[in-house]
């Protein structure tokens, strides 16, 4: 193998793009998965319900009902993955995301407020709960899975006794019902679209330039030139569908452009992907994920890093709550309950971040959030009972964290 | 030999509740060299890193680095008189890499921004200033290194802050014969290049193969400091376990009729 010399004279292997595919194929084969195998089911999945409902699956119309579908567990899936990442576990995500979406909805309506107030009492209500979570178990050192199991059961009483027995609460026309239902219009679709591709093709080359000029090791130019081409075909693909008229009486009332639901899962999807990866807050997440003894000896004040992921997954949940609420246009006792949590932590580990910790992404939310919406859309669309669609869920998930421990099984047998 | 100890300690008492662990230990570690600090299970050699690295605080007793008396209340206080332990193990992060881990808790930033290519350039330095020359990336994982590997990045960490003191805890306990050979060889080069070394070992040959004075502590208490040319494996055995070897080291607890004297024995 040849080599070449960076700045300070360690030699590493020269990178090229051979090497490179075959590093990745290294990486997967010692179990280092990541987020291949739910591309790969999202990919077989598609195509599966794309030929069995070729009219309806394949529709501008279900793509952005995708995006609304997957709106809320995905945001809630977000916070989780901090919390997994900690190799601990949120149970009472799903029903925060009610009590949040309930407080807003009575903010807004019994009491009249303003929509961003409302907005804020529910974001408020998000990092109370994260900060009480957090306490109990990084200060008080009760296991996550006791203190978020008895929140899921006190929030499924909270938000009992705010809506009362049985009501459902509607929420007026305005913002915040237009989150998680209607659409941009078709020159913001594209602005946005084209503005975030460049964005991202700018920081890809800054990024190359920046290491090339200290001398450092750089990955091949084609690495990045692909990565970048990838992302702007997904992008702008998506972008010219939804585009498209998906009304069934486009007289009546025109019905395009890209849901405002992606651009909120896609603005969050930045948020927290720059940082995990680009802070050192970020990088204390994951040290103590991985090794909370080495990252305590480093001076990383490990009870902080704790509270704050309990904190984040409840911001999200109150996030995902707002979703929720906003595409149902109502709130009831149910609002984040039945299988909103499963689904979200499915999403994650579905996507491959793996529920021993230090080991995840917050695309991975997207990605496992995608394969849900996928499964119940697709099933549904299929006339499929909704048991058996429970059932291919639990299937699918099992199968996910099956490759998660596998994956670990090997990491760990080749590892010395 | 070199005039000032760049960490010396003195009269260093410790108590865990009704037991005391350390007796008025006094210690020194000269600059240039490499001080093996050995005993037996339980003598007290963790306790007194832990005392040194501000883990523990000390009950009585002086610690001078460089010929003044400081105070080492936490790991960071020690971190900032340039003291770094090295544990055996517990120190890195397997999902991290190795510039990662090489930096973590001490990130370099660019605003609220991960500076990546600086800490890059810096590990890449001071791996080079200590002759480790060939990884596959830097941007591996930790958790795909060789133990000795392993190793190599928990002392080039400690060693990428301009430390004065190094202090290893038992480097090698976990590994196989050439990769202790690499690491015993990374400890000498430590030292060659100017720095305090202190080598916690139960192994007699890495310790006569490696260090330039051999502390050897028994129950507690400061058996011997002595110079590991002046010493014989026997002996340094007999001060581990026993605590004297002739009239080297604790004074006998009744009379004897055997005080031999040993040539060049203690200092």
């Amino acid at each position: 193998m040849s080599t070449y010399e960076i700045a300070g004279g360690v030699k590493v292997a020269r990178p090229t793009m051979a090497g490179h595919l075959r590093d990745y194929l290294a990486r997967i084969r010692g179990g280092d998965l990541g987020a291949l195998p739910a591309v790969l089911g999202l990919v077989v999945l598609t195509l599966i319900f794309g030929a069995a409902r070729p009219n309806s699956f394949f529709s501008a119309g279900n793509l952005a009902n995708l995006f609304n579908q997957a709106a809320g567990l995905t945001m809630i899936a977000m916070g989780l993955i901090f919390v997994l990442l900690l190799g601990e576990i949120d149970l009472s995500a799903g029903y925060a995301a009610g009590v949040c979406g309930a407080a807003m909805a009575i903010l807004l309506t019994d009491r009249g407020y303003a929509e961003p107030v409302a907005l804020l009492g529910a974001l408020l209500t998000g990092v109370v709960i994260g900060l009480a979570l957090g306490f109990l178990v990084a200060k008080v050192g009760i296991p996550s899975f006791v203190v978020t199991l008895a929140a899921f059961l006190a929030f499924q009483g909270v938000l009992l006794n705010l809506l009362g027995e049985g009501k459902n609460l509607s929420i007026p026309d305005g913002f915040i019902k237009s989150l998680n239902k209607d659409s941009l219009p078709v020159s913001w679709s594209w602005g946005l679209a084209i503005a975030s591709v460049a964005v991202f093709a700018l920081f890809q080359f800054l990024r190359y330039r920046g290491r090339a000029d200290r001398g450092l090791l750089t990955e091949p130019i084609g690495v990045t030139l692909l990565r970048v081409a990838g992302i702007a075909a997904l992008i702008l693909t998506a972008t010219a569908i939804l585009t498209r008229e998906r009304a069934i009486n486009p007289a009546v009332a025109s019905l395009k452009g890209v849901p405002i639901a992606a651009l909120v899962i896609g603005g969050f999807l930045v948020l927290w992907t720059l940082v995990l990866g680009r802070t050192s807050y970020g990088r204390h997440v994951y040290a103590v994920g991985g090794n909370p003894e080495a990252a305590r000896r480093a001076g990383i004040p490990v009870d902080r890093i704790r509270i704050s992921v309990f904190v984040i997954g409840s911001f999200m949940a109150a996030i995902g709550g707002i979703m929720l609420v906003s595409r149902a246009g109502s709130v009831d006792p149910n609002t984040g309950g039945s299988s909103t949590l499963l689904y979200s932590v499915g999403a994650a580990v579905i996507g491959g971040t793996s529920l021993f910790g230090g080991k995840g992404k917050v695309i991975h939310a997207v990605i496992g959030g995608a394969v849900i919406a996928v499964i119940d859309n697709g099933m549904f669309l299929m006339d499929f009972s909704s048991g058996t669609r429970y059932i291919f869920t639990g299937v699918i998930l099992l199968i996910a964290a099956g490759v998660d421990a596998l994956a670990r099984r090997r990491a760990a047998a080749g590892n010395r | 030999m070199a005039a000032t100890p760049l960490l010396e300690l003195r009269g260093i008492d410790k108590s865990f509740g009704p037991v005391q662990v350390l007796h008025d230990v006094g210690m020194s570690v000269y600059p240039g060299e490499v001080t093996a600090l050995v005993g037996d299970n339980g003598a007290g050699k963790s306790t007194l890193v832990k005392c040194i690295s501000g883990i523990y605080t000390i009950d009585a007793g002086t610690v001078l680095f460089d010929g003044r008396t400081v105070t080492v209340n936490s790991p960071r206080d020690a971190a900032d008189l340039g003291i770094e332990v090295v544990y055996q193990d517990l120190a890195l992060c397997d999902n991290l890499d190795i510039v990662q881990n090489m930096f973590l808790g001490r990130e370099q930033k660019r605003g609220i921004v991960l500076d990546e290519p600086t800490m890059e350039q810096m590990a890449a330095e001071t791996l080079a200033s200590l002759s480790v020359r060939t990884v596959k990336s830097l941007r591996q994982l930790v958790a795909s290194l060789s133990g000795g590997q392993r190793q190599t990045v928990a002392i080039a960490k400690a060693v990428l802050w301009n430390s004065k003191v190094v202090i290893l805890d038992e480097p090698t306990a976990a590994l196989g014969v050439a990769q202790t050979a690499q690491v015993l060889e990374l400890v000498r080069r430590l030292a060659d290049n100017g720095l305090g070394v202190a080598l916690i070992s139960h192994n007699m040959n890495e310790v006569f193969a490696v260090s330039d004075r051999i502390a050897a502590l028994y129950l507690g208490r400061m058996a011997a400091e002595v110079k590991t040319s002046d010493v014989t494996h026997a002996q340094v055995v007999e001060l581990i376990t026993g605590g004297r070897s002739g009239n080297l080291g604790l004074p006998p607890e009744g009379p004897t009729d055997f005080a031999d004297f040993m040539p060049g024995g203690q200092l």
